[in-house]
């Protein structure tokens, strides 16, 4: 057994991944259940940067991710539209990503498609659609969008967009919510908008586990609000749902929720690899002192 | 020539956006500098598709090891290229429906739709998601708790790991609350935002410092050695 | 053919079955998708100029409109996203077959992800910048008149400069010219450490020395001391200093300079533990996500969201 255990195939340890992120996801979609959450205060000052904003403030979205980040950045970008639908504000897209547009057209069609199929496009929400040059597209836009961006997504000249009639500037939003799985991202847009504009640009954040701890030391001052990872999300859906899900919440608005359950029994399992892992060298150890 | 010229164009595009966040009025200059940025970074991707082509019309005609996968690969990008570039199967704009072309490059069904939802998307995504299998396995097999500092990492990844998930808080919910600062889901909190935040604000301190040095010999020509050995 | 490659093409067919059975022959079914078809300009009096779009439908809406009118034309399975899910699942198979062990599969899906990316970057590339903002801006009526309508502009000469540096970018892909890329080359690198330069000072340098300037003394609304704030101070203070004089290698790390950059190992030990628990976190929720589509949108085992419910 302690040979089997030293010697321990990687594929043992793959297979034991694969079952403990499957099993959960099986039994929680089949019996849509899931463990209650705790917002930390990250998340409120979030939720709460949205929720003081006031009827048509226009809010700029960053969706920076791909579909290789989206298990942990969709639920977020979910929760974010849906919170902004809500408080009636006006919602203007934008991606630094190249596939960024796709996954403003996913979150669209989920929640303004389907729950709010009174906003108008081009009135209430606008997609700006992607460009490319990482930091350097947010060099341009902060002081002139329209330089930049001459249409909207769709090709539609900027000029002819009801609501882009008082925006000139990323520093014409009231705030800039990014949705970030890395370069470029949620750090630039702290280097290149908020630090140089800290009275004009106010900046909250969704990022990958990977980003998150890099960016705690922006926090308070330079970025109010953050979501780390699929946990962060998870919360963030929370203070979304508990306000303005009603009695019965569409469970497409709790898919971080969901997830959390895969997310305990493989981060279980990791701690159980790495006690074994050592119980094994300190057996081993005491072994060869003999 | 073939160095003062590229060393002037990198002082000059350096220096004019240093300017320009100093001196309001030459804002504009920087935005220009910024743009022309921009749009080279569009002709970057361009500049990869002509590399990957180049490199595997040369695996495929010397018939080189595994060219039948390069000749997979050269039919995957024409084909994501020919229907992307042509708009193949997209409607125009509908306030535009005199003009072929005018439609979104990505409209929903079509082909290079097709192409990004069912290949692109689960193919990118399974790739990263093969990541956690090799976080198990690295788990296993590289962390040991030998020394403080060791012992120190391995804490804190325990607390994390049980502190964001629902472990943390029942494992610890029948502390009494004078002392729920030491629950788990609460000691995650302080150490992201006291240690963790101490560690990467040195650390990010520190590369600031080696970002601005690095950038300041480029742009004063001290390091010239994006610039090739001048062989060529 | 050895035993274990006989084996695994046995497992291989009678899953293939099995799978095929529950597609076809079972009313429910699996991996099915289902669109609504939505007129564009409908009152349009120029038949060129009215088409329809199908959006992608939830199969419960289908359900639900097929028990209301068996006759309805509104929604309607689509053959080529239900072909398109069960591509989508074989690749992510595929993609999961290398943690057996390396094989042709995963090389296939390996090799087309390669492909379909490059040229997705390019066409992306090609409509939302090259046309727009940059021979957008040289020839705004010619663009105008084939690609985007929408476009209203005068031309901008200065824009001859960046497609000059374009073309001479892409020289670098002949054998010969290679030399005369560094010229855009060097713009970029110059715009680049430019940009960094002063970006990186301010943000985090000064910024980050500005944040870790804090009271040790923390004070409630009512001025009394708060014991628990300021010990946070306290170490983020200490913490920040130690791991700096760590990263200090102009000094030998002896005596208190020494001890002090022990402390400061410590904390970055600690970071480093976050930076591992959090990096687990996410790549978990990477594979949920795909294992999801798997169970949900192509086996139609679970149905967390309710999007088959009725059915």
């Amino acid at each position: 057994m302690f040979e089997f255990l030293k010697n321990l195939d990687k594929r043992w340890i793959f297979l034991l991944m694969f079952l403990a992120v499957a099993i959960p996801v099986y039994v929680v979609g089949k019996t849509g259940k899931a463990f209650p959450e705790v917002p930390t205060m990250l998340s409120e000052s979030t939720f709460q940067a949205v929720e003081e904003l006031h009827e048509g403030d226009p809010v700029l979205l960053s969706f920076d991710f791909d579909p290789a980040s989206e298990g942990e950045l969709g639920p977020m970008a979910t929760a974010f539209v849906k919170h902004c639908a809500e408080k009636k504000l006006k919602i203007f897209f934008m991606a630094l990503w190249p596939v960024g547009p796709q996954m403003i057209d996913d979150v669209v069609r989920k929640v303004i498609d389907a729950d709010f199929p009174h906003l108008v496009y081009g009135e209430d929400y606008v997609n700006l659609g992607y460009k490319p040059g990482y930091e350097g597209v947010i060099k341009v836009v902060i002081t002139d969008l329209r330089e930049l961006y001459t249409t909207d997504d769709k090709g539609t000249n900027i000029d002819e967009i009801p609501m882009m009639a008082d925006i000139h500037s990323v520093q014409d939003f009231e705030l800039v919510i990014n949705v970030s799985a890395g370069y470029p991202g949620t750090k630039e847009w702290v280097l290149y908008a908020v630090t140089p504009f800290p009275d004009k640009v106010k900046l909250v954040a969704g990022c990958t586990g990977v980003q998150a701890p890099l960016l705690y030391p922006y926090i308070p001052e330079q970025l109010p609000g953050l979501l780390g990872a699929i946990k962060g999300a998870a919360e963030y859906e929370k203070l979304v749902i508990d306000k303005y899900g009603g009695e019965h919440p569409d469970p497409k608005y709790l898919e971080a929720k969901r997830r959390m359950g895969p997310q305990l029994v493989a981060h279980l399992l990791i701690i159980l690899l790495i006690i074994l892992a050592n119980i094994i060298f300190v057996v081993e150890k005491r072994r060869e002192r003999r | 020539m073939k160095r003062a010229v590229p060393l002037t164009i990198t002082a000059l595009g350096g220096f004019v956006l240093i300017v320009a966040y100093f001196i309001p009025a030459a804002q504009g200059w920087g935005e220009i500098a910024a743009i022309w940025f921009d749009i080279l970074a569009a002709v970057a991707f361009v500049l990869g598709g002509g590399n990957l082509l180049k490199i595997h019309l040369k695996k495929v005609s010397d018939r080189k090891g595994g060219w039948g996968y390069s000749g997979i690969t050269l039919a995957a990008f024409l084909i994501t290229l020919v229907v992307g570039l042509a708009k193949v199967g997209v409607n125009p704009n509908p306030h535009f429906p005199e003009v072929a072309l005018s439609g979104g490059y990505r409209e929903i069904g079509s082909p290079f739709w097709w192409l990004y939802e069912y290949a692109f998307k689960p193919l990118t995504a399974t790739m990263f998601a093969m990541l956690a299998f090799y976080i198990a396995s690295a788990a296993f097999r590289a962390f040991r708790a030998k020394n403080v500092e060791a012992i120190l990492l391995l804490g804190t990844a325990f607390i994390i790991l049980l502190g964001r998930t629902f472990a943390g808080v029942y494992l610890t919910a029948w502390l009494p609350d004078s002392l729920s600062g030491l629950k788990i889901e609460n000691l995650t909190i302080h150490i992201m935002s006291v240690l963790n935040t101490a560690g990467n604000r040195a650390i990010m301190i520190g590369i600031a410092l080696g970002i601005a040095s690095t950038s300041l010999r480029v742009l004063l020509g001290i390091d010239r050695s994006y610039l090739g050995t001048g062989k060529q | 053919m050895d035993r274990r490659t006989l084996t695994w093409i046995i497992v291989g067919l009678m899953g293939g079955l099995f799978l095929v059975g529950r597609a076809l022959l079972t009313d429910r079914g699996m991996g099915k998708v289902y669109v609504r078809a939505v007129e564009i300009n409908s009152d349009d009096p120029d038949p060129d100029h009215r088409w329809t779009r199908h959006e992608n439908a939830l199969p419960r809406d289908y359900a639900a409109a097929v028990a209301a009118n068996p006759e309805q034309t509104e929604y309607r399975f689509s053959l080529a996203r239900t072909v398109g899910t069960w591509v989508a699942a074989f690749f992510t198979l595929f993609i999961l077959s290398f943690l057996y062990k390396d094989n042709s599969l995963y090389k296939i899906a390996e090799s087309v992800v390669v492909g379909v990316s490059a040229a997705y970057w390019m066409v992306v590339g090609f409509w939302t910048t090259i046309i727009p903002n940059l021979l957008g801006k040289l020839f705004p009526v010619w663009i105008n008149s084939w690609a985007m309508p929408g476009l209203r502009a005068d031309a901008e000469w200065v824009y001859i400069f960046p497609l000059i540096l374009g073309v001479m970018l892409l020289m670098r892909l002949s054998p010969k010219g290679g030399w005369i890329s560094r010229w855009p080359l060097a713009f970029i690198i110059g715009t680049t450490a430019g940009i960094r330069l002063i970006g990186y000072l301010h943000a985090d340098f000064l910024s980050q020395i500005r944040n870790t300037i804090v009271t040790l003394w923390a004070t409630d609304m009512a001025g009394s001391f708060q014991l628990w704030d300021s010990l946070k101070s306290l170490i983020l203070v200490i913490g920040v200093l130690s791991a700096l004089v760590y990263f200090f290698f102009s000094i030998e790390h002896k005596g208190i300079v020494g001890k002090t950059a022990k402390l400061g190992i410590w904390f970055l030990m600690v970071t480093f533990g976050a930076a591992f628990g959090y990096t687990v976190m996410g790549r978990i929720a990477l594979l949920a996500i795909r294992l999801e589509f798997l169970l949900d949108d192509w086996l139609w085992l679970i149905d967390p969201a309710l999007r088959r419910i009725g059915m």
